[in-house]
């Protein structure tokens, strides 16, 4: 089946080598950190996680958000989600290999590794971050690969296969929601302790997730001759309304507990983000983009006439997908970290070489998808014709 | 020696009694032995007033005394410090307790370190085991496992934890070579001078304080100078509301 990812148009492949420099470059300035450490990132003794964790935590979102098509798809066998199934399943591997490299670019002792396995400790979240990542890696691997080589034989996938599937649906919420414990069961971190964090995650992920999958559905349908379901898309964009309307409301339960309690280790990092701490403000601009770009897709999404039409449609999945971008891939990590527990604020801004890591992971992400997706379209067209 | 059937089994019979008895034997010995261990549980005293005003007047010794002894670098900006007993102004070391005190308390420098937490969360979120509490109640680290995930540095709610974002060997002036050196890619923080007291030897801060404001001792003995100090006098601990069971107490 691979050998279709070999088959392309000039334009195909100048995607695929844009795709491998920007890997090379985020290679070659991985090689500079492995080199003199974790000195060259923006990196600090009191905001020590920033972008990388970051990414990780938004992807393991994007990842568990298959379920969004998977579950309907599977366990309530909603036909129009059939066609576009296997993209879902496709994007959650992509993702997921993601995290797995922003963990591991942000290792001080990436070496060493394995101590995670050679010295397993149950008590640590992380520990139990590796196992449902690593697990939910392989379902969707195996899942997607026989369901892709069924359809292509013109058969239903073998029964097994369906079990899995099955397992793969509640394994789709354990991700987010151990992702989620990593920071909520910190003491001392008062923007991230709540025990609502494990839902805000989930819902700003099955917001995201479907934003993202809706816009390559578009690409592929510009650059093949699949019609990808156009039933399909409009259910999950209305999946998406609603894991966006609901995520909003869980980011307004948080202003509420902070601000009404007036606890300061609650109120201060929103403070931050929205207005600025001691004279500090410079993720000020990125949360008022965030507020205003998820204003504008929820009344983009809201609306069932600019949301049945295609061209605003995209414009409120990438609000959408900028938005949660900014809140969960930037906001939320860095601003547990401010103010540090001495109570000082000292800020995080990434670096160049940094952000050049975290655009090669992204690259190497696509290219993943990339082929994965032209596997399914070519099985579909060979299978259509 | 002739052996009949019954003197095989009675001895036999006792073999096997005294080999199923000795692992027990043993177990029971480690368990008192373990046991003794638990009854010391190390805990650390900072007269705040006294050590305050003696740092007004220059005082670093125990800092200077901590940093060379361990090897910790200095210089590497104030980002990527590395710290296992630095100064503070009481309203960062005590943040909560802002606005209660006077000007003059509020920025009067305190000294900050590990503060051995009976219930520590860097040893319940390590993925590794690198960091982990003695039986005496100290929070170690073996920085050979260390990963440098730093995810103990998110959970430290004292800001106790450093990571070394670049290789501090070219940052120690005078090194010790007593004491190993870090690389780079690892968290460190205070040990309470776990290989001093594994000698007998006390603390080194506590050691070489001049003025004594550092008490130290077992917090599980009565008769301990430490028991008897925090049974005399008040005491805080750093965020106490957040059940980590802080084992540095200031005096006031």
């Amino acid at each position: 089946m691979l050998d279709k990812a070999f088959k392309g148009s000039p334009k195909y492949w100048a995607w695929i080598i844009t795709l491998l420099c920007l890997i090379g470059i985020g290679f070659g300035c991985y090689l500079m950190q492995l080199n003199e450490g974790l000195g060259i990132t923006g990196l600090s003794r009191d905001v020590s996680w920033g972008l990388y964790i970051a990414q990780l935590t938004f992807l393991v979102g994007i990842a568990a958000s298959a379920v969004t098509v998977v579950l309907p798809y599977y366990l309530h066998n909603n036909k129009s989600f059939g066609p576009i199934t296997i993209f879902g399943e496709f994007l959650a591997i992509a993702a997921v290999l993601m995290c797995l490299l922003f963990v591991i670019v942000d290792l001080g002792k990436p070496a060493r590794l394995f101590n995670v396995v050679f010295h397993p400790t149950p008590n640590s979240i992380l520990f139990w971050d590796m196992v449902v990542l690593n697990g939910y890696l392989l379902l969707n691997l195996i899942i997607g690969w026989n369901v892709l080589e069924a359809e292509r034989g013109g058969v239903k996938p073998a029964p097994w296969v369906k079990t899995l599937i099955y397992i793969s649906i509640p394994w789709a919420i354990s991700i987010h929601t151990v992702t989620a414990f990593l920071y909520a069961g910190l003491p001392g971190r008062g923007y991230w302790l709540t025990a609502l964090m494990g839902a805000r995650f989930l819902a700003s992920a099955f917001a995201s997730g479907p934003a993202l999958l809706i816009l390559l559905i578009f690409i592929i349908r510009k650059y093949s001759r699949d019609d990808v379901g156009k039933e399909g898309v409009q259910k999950l964009a209305v999946i998406m309304t609603y894991a966006l309307a609901i995520s909003l409301f869980f980011i307004g339960l948080e202003f509420f507990t902070a601000f009404y309690s007036q606890v300061p280790g609650h109120m201060e990092s929103l403070m931050y983000l929205f207005g600025g701490l001691d004279g500090y403000h410079g993720l000020v601009p990125f949360m008022w983009a965030f507020a205003v770009l998820a204003v504008l897709a929820l009344v983009l999404l809201l609306n069932p006439a600019t949301r049945n039409q295609e061209s605003t449609l995209k414009l409120a999945c990438g609000a959408t997908f900028l938005a949660m971008f900014l809140e969960k891939g930037l906001g939320l990590v860095i601003a547990g970290f401010i103010p540090n527990p001495m109570g000082v604020v000292s800020e995080y801004f990434p670096t160049v070489p940094e952000v050049l890591i975290t655009v090669g992971i992204w690259a190497l992400g696509f290219l993943v998808l990339t082929v994965l997706y032209k596997l399914a379209v070519g099985v579909k067209e060979e299978v259509e014709f | 020696m002739r052996i009949n059937r019954r003197k095989f089994l009675k001895a036999g019979g006792a073999a096997t009694l005294v080999m199923g008895v000795l692992p027990v034997a043993q177990a029971l010995a480690e368990k008192r032995q373990s046991g003794e261990a638990a009854d010391v549980k190390w805990g650390l005293a900072v007269d705040l007033r006294a050590c305050w005003e003696h740092q007004q007047a220059g005082c670093r010794e125990c800092m200077d005394a901590c940093h060379y002894e361990h090897n910790v670098p200095v210089g590497q900006g104030s980002k990527e410090e590395i710290k296992w007993i630095w100064s503070a102004p009481f309203k960062e070391v005590f943040p909560e307790l802002e606005g209660v005190w006077e000007e003059d308390l509020a920025n009067s420098a305190a000294l900050a370190l590990c503060n051995h937490c009976d219930n520590p969360p860097c040893v319940r979120v390590c993925p590794t085991k690198a960091t982990f509490q003695t039986k005496t109640g100290i929070t170690v680290m073996d920085y050979h496992r260390c990963i440098g995930c730093r995810y103990c540095m998110a959970g430290c709610p004292y800001g106790a934890r450093s990571f070394n974002f670049r290789d501090p060997r070219p940052f120690i002036d005078k090194a010790n070579p007593s004491y190993p050196t870090r690389e780079k890619g690892v968290v460190e923080k205070c040990n309470l001078c776990a290989e001093r007291l594994a000698d007998g030897l006390k603390p080194l801060c506590v050691d070489v304080c001049p003025h004594g404001v550092l008490y130290f001792g077992n917090l599980k003995d009565p008769q301990s100078e430490i028991s008897r100090v925090l049974k005399d006098r008040f005491s805080l601990q750093r965020k106490a509301e957040l059940g980590t069971r802080p084992k540095v107490y200031y005096l006031l």
